[in-house]
């Protein structure tokens, strides 16, 4: 599993929502190759006995009371939008994907 | 996009006799906690756009998210009551996705690793047979932002020139309940989906842990349909060894009405394509409530990629086994129990009961006979003109009443003005007027009006000497034995009484008289 394909690329690309064109579509496919390969290397880990582990601290249940905390505000929230209309965040048209 | 081209449709009782629905339904619960599922900002319905925000909502850089302590005991309240197991450990995960209802760019929800899992329902059918719906999966999630599409056709997404976006609903706590393939239905699989998400809300209302109100969203439901072709009875063991057709997933079908229709309309879509020898495009649908059709949401091969991997800002949910007994020891009466428990103390019929619980007034008169009144007396007055205004105002009966401050211990109260006999039927009518005028307490009202039936004998006996002498006739079918004559001489009476007089002691003394 170690290299991509030209297709695995472009999926990837239009996840992301990046335009690629067909030369940077080839380039990637040999950079994220190697990515992907100096990655793998972990693979190679003895592991056995080992318990997946997705956060580093052995932590559970870290939860808050059902309290309720101040919000920023309307104003504060949207201090930081490139546009806002009718208080509300401005975005472009959506894809149309729906 | 132009007109919608409507899709051929193939009759329903054909489309039964060809073949067998499977179906699924995912719904997508709104817990009611004060706050969201991992920050602080409140949950109120309506407020002011992007007023209930913070950094973690709106996925600021550096902001981390806490687990609603409140929102987890109600998912596991929710698994246990659906009889599911409740996962020792499990873990929160990220869907990602681009849109702009999740400024993060992705929803923390739940892959592989949901709270409960593994339970089931059983939902009773309109002809009081039992199906069991099996659960799949319960887990906990997020809901999204609210878009408003701009320019283009009203509020549609296609055409729009650009989106605006509040966030306020981005975050609710979310609980997704899934169901497994739902098999042997047949032709009662537009029912049974109903019934099932009826039967669902109601469990959910009795854990306290949404507003379930389908029409503000709370309560939503996506209908997954399949049709394989139909080579016996439903529950065949020949038949459900068929394998699956190819399903469609209908979203936010959000009325319990429109959950039948929907599935009802997907069987006779899929019949017709199938039966034409064509196969059925497996598709996000949407629901049309106008029109009552479904269309295509678009297929897009990127669209499932989801990348899900476990979210690192979060740290495993893993419930001690106390806690879960502790919960389970907090789960209400099932709702099908209690129902069957309160019609039988109630003694009403099938039908005054489902009266009652479609006028959502079972709570209401659960607490007015706790305050005295007969259960006859509690639904009599309920149903009649509080039910009938609160129709007319669009808003179901608890919520009127409570807005009105018309309260149980007022209809008790009226009702033992009559047991009482200081008011008659139509006098405590008078009154209830008065109450729900916002004039006082039943008794305060009486006595403002002057409301009380007369107690001297003796103006009765006078009046109905008087109508018996004016209406000779009349008295004479009564001495006859024509004991329903009767009716007539005690309207003319209780005229005389200007209203004011017991009707059922002006019967017996005008039948004494006459016999």
């Amino acid at each position: 599993m170690s290299s991509l394909s030209r297709e695995d690329v472009a999926h990837l690309a239009g996840l992301a929502r990046i335009e690629l064109s067909d030369a940077e579509l080839d380039r990637m496919v040999g950079e994220l190759s190697v990515i992907l390969e100096s990655v793998a290397k972990v693979q190679q880990a003895p592991t056995d006995g080992v318990a997946p582990m997705s956060h580093p601290m052995p932590l559970t249940n870290v939860t808050r009371p059902d309290v309720v905390r101040p919000s920023l505000g309307a104003e504060a929230a949207l201090a930081g939008a490139p546009e806002a209309e009718m208080q509300r965040f401005s975005v472009p048209r959506i894809l149309d994907e729906d | 996009m132009t007109a919608v081209a409507t899709d051929a449709v193939m009759d329903y009782d054909e489309a039964m006799a060809k073949f067998d629905p499977v179906m699924g339904l995912e719904v997508h619960v709104e817990l009611h906690t004060a706050t969201k599922m991992f920050c602080g900002c409140p949950t109120g319905f309506g407020a002011e756009p992007n007023s209930q925000v913070c950094p973690v909502c709106l996925g600021l850089p550096g902001a981390l998210p806490v687990v609603n302590e409140k929102a987890v005991e109600s998912a596991m309240r929710i698994g246990l009551a659906l009889n599911c197991e409740i996962a020792e450990w499990c873990r929160f995960a990220r869907k990602n996705y681009f849109y702009p209802d999740m400024p993060k760019n992705f929803q923390t929800s739940q892959y592989d690793e949901p709270i409960a899992y593994g339970g089931y329902l059983d939902v009773e059918l309109e002809d009081g047979s039992i199906y069991r719906v099996e659960i799949e999966r319960a887990h906990m999630e997020e809901d999204t932002g609210k878009s408003l599409h701009i320019g283009g056709a009203t509020g549609r997404i296609h055409g729009a020139d650009h989106s605006l976006v509040d966030y306020n609903r981005a975050g609710i706590p979310l609980i997704e309940i899934v169901t497994k393939p739902m098999v042997g239905a047949g032709e009662r699989a537009p029912e049974v989906a109903k019934a099932y998400v009826s039967a669902l809300r109601d469990l959910l209302r009795a854990l306290d842990v949404s507003d379930v109100k389908m029409e503000q969203g709370s309560m939503r439901c996506d209908a997954n349909v399949s049709l394989r072709p139909k080579v016996g009875d439903p529950l065949s063991s020949e038949q459900l060894a068929v394998p699956l057709g190819t399903r469609t997933e209908t979203k936010n079908v959000n009325s319990l009405r429109s959950v039948e229709r929907a599935v009802r309309y997907e069987i006779s879509r899929h019949a017709a394509i199938l039966d034409a020898g064509g196969s059925v495009l497996q598709e996000t649908r949407h629901w049309h409530e106008d029109t009552g059709i479904t269309t295509s949401g678009r297929v897009k091969s990127d669209a499932e990629d989801y990348r899900y991997f476990p979210e690192p800002d979060l740290v495993p949910v893993a419930p001690t086994r106390e806690m879960v007994e502790a919960l389970r020891a907090t789960l209400p009466e099932p709702p099908g129990q209690r129902r069957k428990r309160l019609q039988s103390d109630w003694g009403y019929s099938d039908l005054e009961m489902r009266d009652v619980m479609n006028a959502g007034a079972v709570e209401l008169i659960e607490e007015t006979v706790a305050a005295g009144a007969s259960a006859g007396a509690a639904k009599k007055w309920w149903l009649g003109e509080p039910s009938r205004r609160a129709n007319a105002e669009g808003q179901d009966i608890v919520t009127y009443a409570a807005a009105l401050g018309f309260t149980p211990a007022h209809v008790a109260e009226l009702d033992a003005l009559v047991t009482s006999g200081r008011l008659n039927d139509s006098m405590a009518r008078q009154v209830l007027d008065g109450v729900l005028a916002g004039e006082g307490t039943p008794t305060a009202v009486a006595d403002a009006r002057g409301l009380e039936l007369v107690k001297d004998d003796g103006a009765l006996e006078a009046a109905v000497d008087k109508v018996i002498e004016t209406n000779p006739d009349v008295a004479a079918k009564i001495r006859d034995g024509k004991v329903q004559a009767a009716g007539a001489l005690i309207g003319q009476v209780m005229k005389e009484m200007k209203g004011q007089a017991d009707a059922g002691k002006a019967r017996e003394l005008i039948l004494a008289k006459l016999q």
